[in-house]
């Protein structure tokens, strides 16, 4: 049923589905709407979870590596420099195959503070091991949470999962929203079967650390577990979409692109701008399209190569910088095109919350058009003087 | 101690030196706390000398995830095993710098939120793993390699941080002293600990061979002379209060000092009888704080 829903109030509702059974979470802006309305549901019995009230987002998500350890599913959400403080514990719970499912509300890293939008957070812990998906809409951010932990939990691939969308422009947006029911999500993520946990009876021991002898093939077997993501997320979003309708099928979406020249690579609440976009240039006679990625990581090479395939100019837009370097979706979209003659354009673009528009994505275009990429979008001139 | 329960559950053929305190102190927690019983490690001397993938000491489940987070690791597992109806116990290792220094946030919110867990600390006095550098448990005057006595130092500046008073000051039910040097006081403190709903402290002084500078054989003898000198008090708090202290027929603090490399500044090339008063002055403000003195009838 389609219900008008704040972005963050609909993932709530939807983590509340998934029934997770420890939640360990601090406040930190644009996230506390889902927080509070968690500790609400658990306060009210509307979910059968034990909130823990960490005093850091370094406890937060050490907490719900322990309890993932002993056997729950487990949930937690930051952004920015909360993703910043878990850092250290990121790569542990990937490196322990612990299926932590966290949900990263985009923003911006300081300094200068900024609360506002970005994906420089979940960007920069691209190589940490998790899992990386991205949403373009509310609807999106509440169904790829059901889809994150049914992969996450796969024991074809035990690993953690960010489902990431972008601070305010979804979190605190209003739009209509088909909510599933608890029957439908019970039908779709079956409860959490640990792979093995932390248990007196069949004692085992969890992190210990590995001499050169050992380490490089524990983060081959991780690499190994992100390859078999690129299948089995597709399989995941295809019983979803055979059950409710809505297709995830795909690491990546395509948008009008099968008779394009210029294709825009975006990820995330952008994309709905563009597609807007998009429709006004197809409009004007100009055959642009879209590439959304929906994962980040694994990075879909194959699907970019395929889906790219026949057009002349490639433009990305980057909303993170690797400062000394290029936008990360570039770098990688390039790697992918690899030995084929299409130029790939990167715009570093709206970092920090900067409002993108229509007319700057038609602006974009003609300067991939043009040949003039590798360039930040929207640089205000007078503040550099 | 030898008990055969114990060999069972901290098995042999971990790689810690001969004499290494923090293994009998493991050896001796677990027989106390029995099979029962999760034990979160930090990383430090003990994981490392225990864990070597692919082998482990321990026989009851394990888990090491940072040097810094083992009470919120403990957190998590503590709900979830709430969450699943299960009873085992949870204990949280750590040595002294991952309990009194780098972890310090994690274990000051995990006991502010009153998670039923034990934490103990390993009390090496020095971050030993990474090689003898000062943490905030090093005593008075010890030369450790970042606080080395020198030409115009005489070691580490600052004495230990009194942590059981700020844990208990935390609201802890059960915060506790011991020593490997006293393994039935050890297993006393430790099964209580356990037994004792919310979160309990307990300090092992575990004295290190290694970074303390004394042979290997002596690991009990100095830790009997750190309580008989009145350097580490032996007590038990309970909800704040201490209602238990060992009392001792002190010795001089020289008699501990001069048997570890640590403290050798003090005596060679010279005595250097102003610190060696102000170690006495410690000892004796424990002694009055604590009550510990045992009046002989002359």
């Amino acid at each position: 049923m389609l219900e008008i829903m704040e972005g963050s109030h609909a993932v709530a509702e939807a983590v509340g589905y998934c029934r997770p059974q420890v939640i360990a979470a601090y406040p930190i802006t644009p996230q506390t709407h889902i927080v509070e309305a968690l500790a609400d549901m658990a306060a009210n019995c509307k979910i059968d979870a034990e909130y823990i009230t960490v005093e850091s987002e370094f406890s937060a998500l050490s907490a719900c590596l322990g309890a993932s350890a002993a056997g729950s599913r487990v949930y937690s959400a930051t952004t920015s420099q909360g993703l910043a403080l878990m850092f250290e514990v990121c790569f542990n719970c990937a490196g322990m195959r612990l299926p932590v499912v966290m949900s990263i509300v985009n923003r911006a890293l300081g300094a200068p503070l900024s609360i506002w939008n970005d994906q420089q957070d979940s960007i920069s812990l691209r190589d940490s091991g998790w899992l990386q998906l991205y949403a373009e809409d509310n609807q999106e951010a509440t169904d790829l949470h059901y889809l994150a932990y049914r992969v996450a939990e796969d024991h074809r691939i035990l690993l953690p999962a960010f489902v990431c969308f972008d601070g305010f422009i979804l979190s605190h947006t209003y739009e209509p929203v088909d909510m599933l029911t608890q029957e439908q999500v019970d039908g779709f993520l079956p409860p959490f079967r640990p792979y093995q946990k932390l248990d007196a009876a069949d004692p085992i021991s969890f992190g210990l650390f590995a001499s050169p002898d050992y380490y490089m093939e524990f983060r081959y077997a991780i690499d190994q577990a992100m390859n078999r993501a690129r299948t089995v997320i597709p399989e995941a979003g295809k019983v979803f979409s055979e059950m409710f309708g809505r297709d995830y099928s795909g690491l990546v979406e395509e948008y009008r692109l099968d008779d394009a020249d210029c294709a825009i690579v975006a990820m995330g609440s952008i994309c709905g701008t563009v597609k807007d976009a998009i429709d006004d240039m197809r409009n004007e006679g100009k055959k642009v399209g879209l590439l959304k990625l929906r994962a980040f990581r694994p990075f879909p090479v194959n699907e970019v190569q395929k889906a790219l395939k026949g057009v002349s100019t490639v433009a990305v837009l980057d909303k993170n910088i690797s400062l000394g370097s290029k936008g990360a979706v570039a770098l990688e979209v390039r790697d992918a095109l690899y030995g084929t003659q299409i130029p790939v354009h990167d715009f570093i673009i709206a970092l920090g919350g900067r409002d993108v528009r229509k007319k700057d994505i038609a602006a974009v275009v003609a300067h991939a058009e043009a040949g003039k990429g590798d360039t930040y979008y929207g640089l205000r001139e007078e503040v550099l003087k | 101690m030898n008990d055969e329960a114990a060999c069972v559950l901290f098995d042999s053929g971990h790689r810690a030196c001969g004499g290494c305190a923090a293994a009998m102190a493991a050896r001796l927690i677990l027989d106390a706390a029995g099979k029962d019983t999760i034990v979160v490690s930090s990383t430090g001397c003990m994981e490392v000398f225990s864990t070597p993938y692919p082998e482990t000491a321990w026989n009851v489940p394990w888990i090491h995830s940072l040097f810094e987070n083992n009470s919120a690791v403990a957190s998590g597992i503590v709900a979830s095993l709430a969450k699943q109806g299960r009873k085992e116990k949870v204990i949280a290792l750590g040595g002294d710098g991952a309990t009194f220094d780098i972890g310090m946030l994690c274990l000051s919110g995990a006991f502010e939120r009153g998670h039923d867990f034990t934490y103990i600390c390993y009390d090496n006095e020095a971050y030993m793993n990474t090689g003898i550098q000062r943490s905030g448990a090093t005593p008075y005057d010890a030369s450790t390699t970042t606080s080395p006595a020198g030409s115009c130092s005489s070691g580490n500046p600052r004495p230990k941080k009194d942590l059981p008073a700020i844990l208990a000051a935390h609201g802890a039910p059960y915060v506790a002293t011991t020593s490997i040097a006293y393994p039935p006081d050890l297993k006393k403190k430790v099964e209580k600990a356990v037994r004792t709903p919310g979160p309990c402290y307990i300090q092992i002084h575990a004295p290190c061979c290694t970074g303390w500078g004394f042979e290997g054989e002596k690991s009990i003898a100095i830790g009997k002379l750190a309580i008989e000198t009145g350097l580490f008090v032996l007590y038990e708090m309970e909800n704040g209060v201490v209602t238990r202290v060992k009392k001792v027929v002190r010795k001089p603090v020289e008699e501990y000092l001069i048997e570890q490399k640590r403290f050798r500044h003090l005596f060679k090339p010279r005595r250097n009888e102003a610190e060696i008063a102000k170690i006495q002055a410690i000892a004796d403000r424990n002694a009055e704080k604590f009550g510990i003195d045992i009046k002989l009838k002359k």
